[in-house]
């Protein structure tokens, strides 16, 4: 048996004893850390098709003829009306996807890995979280841009109030993301998400107005999780629908995903 | 002592996996964890650290919670599972590493180097081979600095090559004078990298010597042959020889000194197809580890009744009296 001790190691980090060693701050969350998993998250292919390149794609399809650029809506016109519907759809995507990356990490079995470090199982969601809004944010860019030039008109202060607010109500979806996350241990989650994103989409107005489809479905619409961000992100556009109705919406269904992650979350470190 | 488990007890519903295990290991040594599938070994493992709490028992880990010791880096492992992401590039996970347990680039490229890594730092994990990946997870492993390594099943899935590189790298790592834990169904990995070894069976340490003792415990050989009308009492007379049994037309020696026995029956008797085999390390794993030691009849428990001989005589090797009575 070899009988040196540790203090007389010199390992990587220089023979640091036991005593100098210090838990990270923050829990390990860390600028580092978000640069490094950001890098990763524009790597694959299948989430920048996702998140930034489709909203736009889908801009184009629906938003960019020439009836609707002469056709007035609120302060701009119909096509910034789409647009803002489309960046609001982008942004639920990469949001959703952002928070769905657990999905995959527990399922590869990353997660555990990460367990082997200081980081916390608290800062792990918040790191997620967090890049989930930074993915959003380069979606709402990105169809914003491609808006700009394709004819969307509005006020500047509807171009900075509505990005903002399909940004920031996007949350509701980050949380959607890890919920479903934690509930789907799946390496292609976003495939099954995909599809339910597009629903809840044409169910919250995003395609198609609600109105135009019934009494009974504009009813029932109302109460989708999409609906809520959509009718607050045309707001500084078209001041029309029912703010409070909106507001009410993406707090309440963010109030449940938070409450559906934490509880996933929690069952998750309590097997440890 | 750099780990202490005082009757560990780990349930899975009805399975017990660790059933009341102690074991204590001291700074500096490296130490063996053989068993057959589902002994307990990677359920002892996650508990040391951290990565589930056991039911009964302590778990501490350089006088630590396991959690505490994991988040100052005392201690790291390399798993039999625990996945790596296949977008990150050895160099990006092994960063992302030192990011969270607060170390320098050239920490990275420190442990990039001596895990054998800097060639493929570059590439995708996704594009590595297992290999490949293995020493990743060796140098995530190595980045903390840690008091205690622990290492579940390292060499699985690789090939001969693969595996002499992967243990050189740990050998000349183990000179620093790191403990070192593995778990492996590799014996002779066991034999030539550990200097001790601990058996463990149905959540329990079966037995816990060091590797000359275990070595010692299990040298001898068996000499079959084909020799109708066997002298017995010749065969006892032979110096070395523990055992002979007579079956048929078949005699069996068992002993240490095979040259000796293999001359006489080749020389002086009329015997013939003669074979020896030996009694290694396995042979002994199987006796102590078997399900189904101590069943009467059972393979076990005939391997288990000519070590368990080999075992007393061998000298300092630890094992409990129910045990004992089981392998007999
Ligand atoms: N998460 C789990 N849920 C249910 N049973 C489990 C779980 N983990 C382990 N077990 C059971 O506990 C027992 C011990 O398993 P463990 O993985 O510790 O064995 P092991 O010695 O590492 O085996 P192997 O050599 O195959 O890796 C087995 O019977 C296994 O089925
Ligand atoms: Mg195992």
């Amino acid at each position: 048996m070899t009988t040196i001790t540790a203090d007389e190691r010199r390992g990587p980090g220089g023979g640091r004893g036991p005593g100098e060693r210090r838990v990270p701050r923050w829990g390990g969350f860390s600028a580092g850390m978000l640069a490094l998993e950001l890098r990763r998250m524009a790597r694959n292919r299948r989430t920048v098709v996702f998140t930034v390149i489709m909203p736009p794609v889908f801009f184009l399809l629906f938003g960019s003829n020439a009836d609707y650029r002469s056709t007035r809506a609120g302060e701009g016109n119909l096509t910034a009306f789409v647009l803002v519907s489309m960046a609001v759809y982008g942004a639920m995507l990469a949001c959703t996807a952002g928070g769905a990356m657990v999905s995959v990490e527990r399922a590869v079995g990353w997660s555990r890995q990460l367990r082997l470090t200081p980081l916390t199982p608290a800062a792990y969601v918040a790191v997620k979280l967090v890049l989930a809004m930074v993915v959003g944010a380069v979606s709402v860019v990105a169809t914003f841009v491609v808006g700009s030039f394709a004819g969307a008109d509005m006020p500047v202060s509807a171009w900075v109030g509505c990005g903002l607010l399909a940004w920031v109500c996007a949350l509701v979806f980050a949380a959607f993301g890890l919920f479903m996350g934690y509930l789907l241990p799946s390496e292609n989650v976003m495939q099954v998400l995909g599809p339910v994103l597009a629903v809840l989409s044409f169910a919250g107005g995003l395609f198609v107005p609600v109105d135009s489809l019934g009494h009974v479905f504009a009813t029932v619409a109302r109460f989708t999780p999409a609906y809520g961000v959509g009718v607050l992100a045309r707001a500084p556009l078209a001041h029309e629908g029912e703010l409070w109705v909106a507001v009410l919406n993406v707090v309440a269904w963010t109030a449940l995903f938070a409450a559906g992650a934490m509880w996933r979350f929690r069952k998750d470190t309590a097997r440890v | 002592m750099t780990v202490e488990l005082d009757g560990v007890v780990k349930r899975f519903g009805a399975v017990t996996a660790v059933d009341g295990l102690d074991l204590r290991i001291g700074a500096g040594e490296v130490v063996a964890l053989l068993g057959p599938n589902g002994a307990g070994k990677t359920s002892t493992v996650d508990m040391m650290l951290g990565l589930s709490a056991p039911d009964a028992g302590s778990v501490r880990v350089l006088g630590r919670a396991p959690r505490e010791a994991v988040a100052r880096g005392l201690v790291s492992a390399v798993m039999q599972t625990g996945g790596l992401l296949k977008d990150y590039t050895v160099a990006e996970t092994v960063r992302l590493t030192a990011v969270l347990f607060g170390r320098s680039r050239r920490d990275v490229d420190a442990v990039l180097e001596r895990a054998g890594v800097a060639e493929i730092a570059g590439r995708l994990v996704g594009k590595c081979s297992g290999g490949q990946q293995q020493r990743l997870r060796f140098a995530m492993a190595l980045l903390p600095d840690p008091e205690l390594l622990i290492l579940d099943e390292p060499t699985t899935g690789m090939d001969v090559s693969g595996r002499r590189d992967f243990w050189e790298a740990i050998r000349s790592d183990a000179r620093s004078g790191r403990t070192v834990i593995f778990a492996t169904h590799y014996l002779d990995e066991a034999d030539a990298y550990a200097d001790r070894v601990v058996f463990v069976r149905r959540g329990r340490v079966v037995a816990d010597g060091s590797a000359a003792q275990v070595k010692a415990m299990v040298s001898g050989r068996t000499v079959r042959a084909a020799w109708p009308g066997a002298d017995e009492a010749a065969l006892r007379a032979l110096p070395g020889v523990d055992e002979v049994e007579v079956r048929g037309d078949t005699v069996t020696v068992r002993g240490k000194d095979s040259d000796e026995v293999a001359r006489f029956l080749l020389t002086r008797t009329p015997a013939r197809d003669l074979e020896i085999a030996s009694h290694n390390l396995e042979e002994a794993f199987l006796a102590l580890t078997a399900d189904d030691a101590g069943t009467a009849g059972g393979p076990g428990a005939d391997i288990g009744r000519g070590q368990g001989g080999a075992l007393s005589a061998g000298g300092g090797v630890l094992i409990s009296g129910d045990e004992r009575e089981a392998t007999r």
